[in-house]
């Protein structure tokens, strides 16, 4: 609390981005958590709600005739344009907000403060709800070939990664001891995932550190281990997912890539990746783009291009597919690292277990991979997504791309997933918001201790999952089963406007096909329960007591139109009416505890299919739903800059 | 002149087909007056019956004896034939060239073709004018039939009966015709019901450079403003254009001569250079080894998606004026033949939800394009791969079609038809068995007997069968305007017509038959639960409880 120097602002406008018609008047509260805007000259009670640590960035724009301008750009890729009428209040709220948003500690995070109504066994419960070892016993870890190494239970020989790990069942202490001094920041090679038809497996490790001409027995011998262990191959892949260049140029800091010659039986290959910092001013670029007011076709097909953001998502996807191939096509065991193991490489082995497995296509699976390929083997979330204030060269998009790269592949293979966009773009979303304690710290010994106070975000996807499915997954297509084999052709990747663009509701469809077969398929649901009980009903409808059993029913219904209210929807002219409204928490299911406010009850059309209690998070837009009855289509709102910019 | 003349050799043993994602088939070629046929006798592969009508350019290659001859066609799909003999390969190759460029319409395909199936109703009778304007006549008595182009004198592209202002004598029409265009004086386009505004679509007015003005013409489009009202004229070009456009004669409506209409300026653009939009496009979709970069830049150079979005910006601000601002809109641009269609046809779609359905699009399609005068012929004589150099062929309908496709993605609930239709469209705009799309105006298609002497497109779509085909099972009826997102962001490459060859149609029929496969189970259950709640009715009147509690 002491870091807010002014907690009200009043008569602040709201802009609107794409419609400056549509923009409001309101007054700005500052809390612990949240910036909660409240629209003042509206009927019904309209807010919206920031959190915080969704900050990124804070731009205070030189003042024009009618206040001074801030703007306040989200992790989640939200803008808000407040103008204040007192420049002396926007310094206030800008100073305040730039310190609440870049708290210097874990404790000053949401998620420390986030209170559900749940007890503390239960909150202990929520952890266990993803198991890694019964995952590796799934994968049919450990057997005869991979067994359960105990040589990091306490982190000694890498800090940054998971205490339990699977290696072969050859591979000795010493050996493992060996080659992780060999590996940058002794991240040796260990199993990633392992192929239960051909025995065929993905290990990740970090780069060697080989310099010019150095050698480690011990490393070579583990990888001879790690290919031995793939009986009916004579040989492995090592796939650096750096570009040569780069790998080259770490040879001379003494780490570098592994020489044919001296591992026995490996095939090694560059796929180019490039690194984080390539990647970052990439997003960047490709939001600017994304902000423009009203770009043209060739704006925007330019600054895509000129941004190489898909190029990069193209690349990722590429190293997956190979990897996928090696294992499945040619039974070999794939070695994959970059520079530390933990951007690239778990970039890779992920796409390429998300091609390879169906169950990584479903929704616990997918949290099972991200647990595992990212959470234990030290993605360093709190760098990338810069939960702290820290060294801003360290924040990369690392976990967008891999969300990206599974989006794209939900595209192209639409019943494969059984998980929807709205799933991805919650994981993204709570990745940066720190409301739960999943991604933050850097690696598995940090986070040890920062779970005891905080809640686990899987059991809360997992128990609100009726919003997370996609109605046309079905487990016994052609397309669900197997491995996945996309296209990379470029134009088989499309710009990600349903997270890039995520607030600019108005550019999205208005009508969801999604949510319609899924009304359609609730209604269904309902339809076999009044089936069965009519029947049951029919069968004893000489019993006297039917007469009772069937007015309980009502009377019959008439089903005209669909499910769930579902009213065709026309928006209006260039309808951006933007996030703004719809990240107001506008209807809440349980009562939050530790906010220092009460979201108000106030209804709008778009609450019911919406997240529910995810909604003190400001994260209500997670749900695309294509109500968009706030517009009626009687009310006169003509916007005729938009369509006439000329 | 017989066929038999052009055909070289009318049939090649051991011809090897490549189709994109189908299995190779070998077997037997044959050349007929109209098709190129490739049979393997056998049941289970399937014959490949090609019209030489959708053949688009052929390039042929030799690799010792054996010839190879790729087909582009016109619906850009490319196959590949192994002849065996070079002296076939050629023979074919020069036939198949002579065959597909026929000059005369009348030995087009339409006039041979016996229709395999009953037709149940003419399509050639299914949207008459008289007919559409019966449901005008419903709502208003302020437009009447004018019979002014009878003979096709007054204007050559129009149609026999066009819907004027009823205080219009035939006249003023003709006046007004000799101001505009090509002799397209103002006719009614479409009629707002909820606010009685209108859309007219016409030639631009011949002012040339010593401004000429026309009171007739000033009084046809004045008469049909609401007292007070003031009405807007949508120029499909841009101030500058239609500047230089004086110079041969033509012009816009100045500010003096018709002082109650704001005119606004937009940039669709010309003929040509949408065919090379679509010829750059085309190529660039085909080329597989494009990096990233060159895939966007191309995508980008080739400017088709600017023209969507430039198409659709103005068709929903002639829908804005009309349906928010409550004024009449007149649109054109210079001939009124091609980028006022486009604007007026998708206009109502977003206006009018009876266009969405699959025969109001059907008649969208007869009003706005055909009897509206769009030269088919000329336009779609030749599509991406043609070789020869582009005289008055443009992709305008099929730009119309994409620009529908765009809306139908942001609305998928709201169009009683999917995408097929629209594929079907864009088919048979550029090589059919049906007569609907041959020749360029109404007056042409009644010079051409069509009528009498082919089938009509409608008359095969309108079957159930078809219907059922092309129906959307998303279908809600939506009596609302629609109004698209025309951001760069919400407008996609349609990669039905596009990418069609490039990749397996697999995955996306499954998400179509799941999607239907859900929607039918709910129905059924519906009736199943609707007929035992009849079944309890009926048994709770005939057998009245024994006791009562």
């Amino acid at each position: 609390m002491e870091h807010i120097r002014l907690p009200k602002a009043e008569n602040v406008r709201l802009l609107n981005r794409l419609s400056p018609r549509r923009s409001c008047v309101g007054t700005l509260y500052l809390t612990a958590t949240h910036s909660i805007y409240v629209e003042s000259e509206t009927q019904v009670r309209s807010e919206t709600w920031v959190l915080h640590s969704l900050i990124c960035r804070l731009e205070k724009q030189v003042n024009t005739s009618t206040g001074s301008p801030l703007l306040i750009h989200c992790k989640n890729f939200q803008v808000l344009h407040f103008v204040f009428p007192q420049e002396q209040d926007c310094v206030h709220i800008q100073a305040s907000l730039q310190r609440l948003s870049q708290p210097e500690q874990y404790e000053e995070l949401y998620c420390f403060s986030y209170k559900p109504n749940v007890d503390e066994a239960e909150r202990k419960e929520e952890w266990s709800f993803l198991n890694l070892k019964a995952e590796y016993r799934r994968l049919g870890i450990p057997n005869s070939l991979w067994k359960s190494s105990p040589v990091n239970q306490s982190y000694k020989v890498s800090d940054t990664y998971p205490a339990e790990l699977y290696v072969p069942e050859s591979a000795t202490q010493q050996v493992i001891v060996g080659s992780s001094k060999f590996r940058s920041r002794g991240r040796f090679p260990t199993l990633s995932y392992y192929c239960k038809d051909n025995q065929a497996a993905i290990c990740r490790s970090s780069q060697p550190l080989s310099g010019f001409s150095a050698r480690c027995l011990e490393d070579e011998q583990l990888l001879e281990a790690i290919r031995r262990s793939n009986p009916r191959s004579d040989f492995m892949y090592v796939v650096d997912t750096r570009p040569k260049l780069n790998a080259i140029a770490n040879r001379a800091a003494g780490k570098g890539y592994e020489n044919e010659d001296h591992y026995s039986n490996i095939k090694f290959q560059f796929i180019s990746i490039e690194n984080i910092h390539v990647m970052r001013s990439s997003q960047q670029k490709m939001l600017d783009v994304c902000e423009l007011r009203t770009p043209s076709m060739a704006n925007f097909l330019e600054g895509l291009e000129g941004s190489g953001w898909l190029k990069h998502i193209k690349a990722v996807l590429d190293a997956g597919v190979f990897v996928a191939k090696a294992i499945s096509e040619e039974g070999a065991s794939v070695l994959v690292h970059c520079s530390d193991g933990w951007d690239r490489t778990a970039q890779v082995c992920s796409v390429a277990c998300v091609l390879l497995e169906p169950y990584y296509r479903s929704l616990k699976g997918l949290m099972v991979l991200i647990e595992r390929e990212w959470v234990s083997f030290g993605h360093k979330f709190s760098h990338r997504c810069n939960h702290l204030d820290g060294d801003s060269k360290e924040v990369s998009p690392v976990m967008d791309q891999f969300l990206e790269c599974v989006w794209q592949l939900t595209e192209q293979f639409p019943c494969a997933f059984e998980f929807n966009e709205r799933f991805l773009i919650a994981v993204h979303h709570h990745m940066y918001a720190c409301q739960y304690g999943n991604f933050v710290g850097n690696n598995q010994r940090e986070r040890q201790q920062l779970r005891d106070k905080t809640h686990s975000l899987w059991k809360h996807l997992w128990d609100t999952r009726g919003d997370y499915i996609n109605p046309l997954y079905r487990t016994d297509n052609c397309q669900s089963q197997g491995v996945l084999r996309p296209s990379t052709a470029p134009y088989c990747f499309k710009f990600w406007s349903g997270l890039y663009n995520r607030f600019d509701r108005g550019m999205h469809p208005r009508q969801s096909v999604e949510d319609y077969l899924m009304a359609v398929r609730e209604e269904t649901v309902q339809l076999e329960e009044q089936l069965a009980s009519h029947k049951e009903v029919r069968a004893s409808a000489k019993c006297p007591k039917c007469k009772s059993v069937y007015s309980e029913e009502g009377p019959p219904l008439s089903w005209g139109l669909a499910p769930g209210g579902f009213v065709p929807q026309a928006g209006t002219p260039q309808d951006y009416s933007g996030g703004f409204i719809a990240s107001s928490p506008c209807q809440q299911r349980s009562p939050v505890d530790g906010l220092a406010f009460t979201p108000p009850q106030n209804q709008t059309s778009e609450a019911d299919l919406s997240v529910g209690s995810e909604q003190e998070s400001g994260i209500a837009d997670v749900s695309f739903n294509s109500q968009l009855s706030e517009e009626g289509p009687g009310e006169p709102d003509p916007d005729d800059a938009a369509y006439s910019a000329a | 002149m017989e066929f038999a003349e052009l055909i070289k050799t009318p049939r090649v043993d051991g011809v090897v087909l490549h189709r994109p994602f189908m299995p190779t088939v070998e077997g037997t070629l044959c050349l007929t007056g109209h098709h190129l046929i490739l049979s393997s006798r056998q049941d289970n592969t399937e014959e490949l019956w090609l019209l030489h009508s959708n053949i688009d350019s052929i390039e042929k290659r030799f690799l010792g004896s054996l010839g190879t001859i790729i087909v582009k066609c016109k619906d850009l799909r490319m196959i590949q034939l192994d002849i065996p003999g070079m002296e076939e390969c050629l023979n074919i190759g020069s036939s198949i060239e002579a065959l597909s460029t026929l000059d005369s319409v009348s030995l087009m395909y339409p006039y041979f073709y016996r229709p395999m199936f009953e037709v149940i109703e003419d399509g050639w009778n299914s949207f008459l004018p008289e007919d559409a304007f019966k449901d005008l006549e419903a709502m208003t008595d302020e437009w009447r039939l004018s019979e002014v182009n009878r003979d096709f004198r007054v204007c050559t592209t129009y149609p026999p009966l066009v819907a004027v202002p009823r205080d219009v004598d035939d006249d003023t029409l003709r006046k007004a015709a000799g101001f505009r265009h090509g002799g397209r004086f103002p006719v009614l386009s479409y009629y707002h019901k909820k606010n009685g505004m209108v859309m007219m679509r016409s030639g631009q007015p011949l002012t040339g450079t010593n401004g000429r003005r026309c009171k007739e013409d000033e009084r046809l489009i004045n008469a049909t403003l609401r007292p007070g009202k003031r009405g807007y004229v949508i120029d499909t070009r841009t101030i500058s254009v239609a500047q230089q456009a004086k110079a041969r004669g033509g012009g816009f409506e100045t500010e003096a001569n018709y002082p109650q209409w704001r005119r606004i300026h937009k940039a669709i653009e010309r003929s040509n250079v949408l065919q090379d939009s679509l010829v750059k496009l085309v190529e660039a979709c085909n080329d597989q080894s494009h990096s990233m970069d060159r895939w966007l830049s191309k995508l980008e150079a080739s400017n088709w998606q600017t023209h969507v979005k430039e198409i659709l910006t103005t068709a929903c601000l002639a829908a804005q004026c009309i349906d928010r601002e409550g004024a009449s809109v007149l649109v054109h641009g210079t001939e009124g033949t091609d980028s006022t269609l486009q604007v007026t046809s998708l206009a109502q779609i977003i206006l009018d939800p009876a266009c969405r359905t699959i025969q109001g699009f059907q008649g969208l399609v007869e009003r706005e394009w055909l009897q509206a005068g769009h030269p088919f012929a000329q336009r779609c004589s030749m599509s991406a791969y043609s070789n020869s150099k582009p005289r008055h062929e443009a992709p305008g309908f099929l730009l119309f079609l994409d620009c529908v496709w765009q809306v139908l993605r942001q609305f998928p609930c709201s169009f009683q038809f999917t995408e097929q239709l629209l594929v079907l469209l864009f088919e048979h705009a550029y090589a059919s068995q049906f007569g609907t799309f041959l020749g360029n105006s109404a007056a042409e298609r009644v010079r051409l007997s069509l009528p009498e002497k082919t089938v009509s497109l409608w008359s095969w779509v309108n079957r159930p069968q078809e219907i059922d085909h092309l129906s959307n099972p998303l279908y809600e009826p939506n009596s609302l305007v629609i109004w698209p997102s025309v951001a760069p962001q919400s407008l996609l490459l349609w990669e039905g017509v596009f990418l069609r060859w490039n990749r397996s149609p697999r995955c996306q029929e499954e998400a179509h038959e799941e999607m239907v496969h859900i929607i039918e189970y709910n129905k059924e259950l519906q009736n199943k639960v609707n007929s035992l709640r009849r079944q309890l009715a009926q048994l709770e009147t005939q057998e009245p409880p024994l006791q009562t509690p």
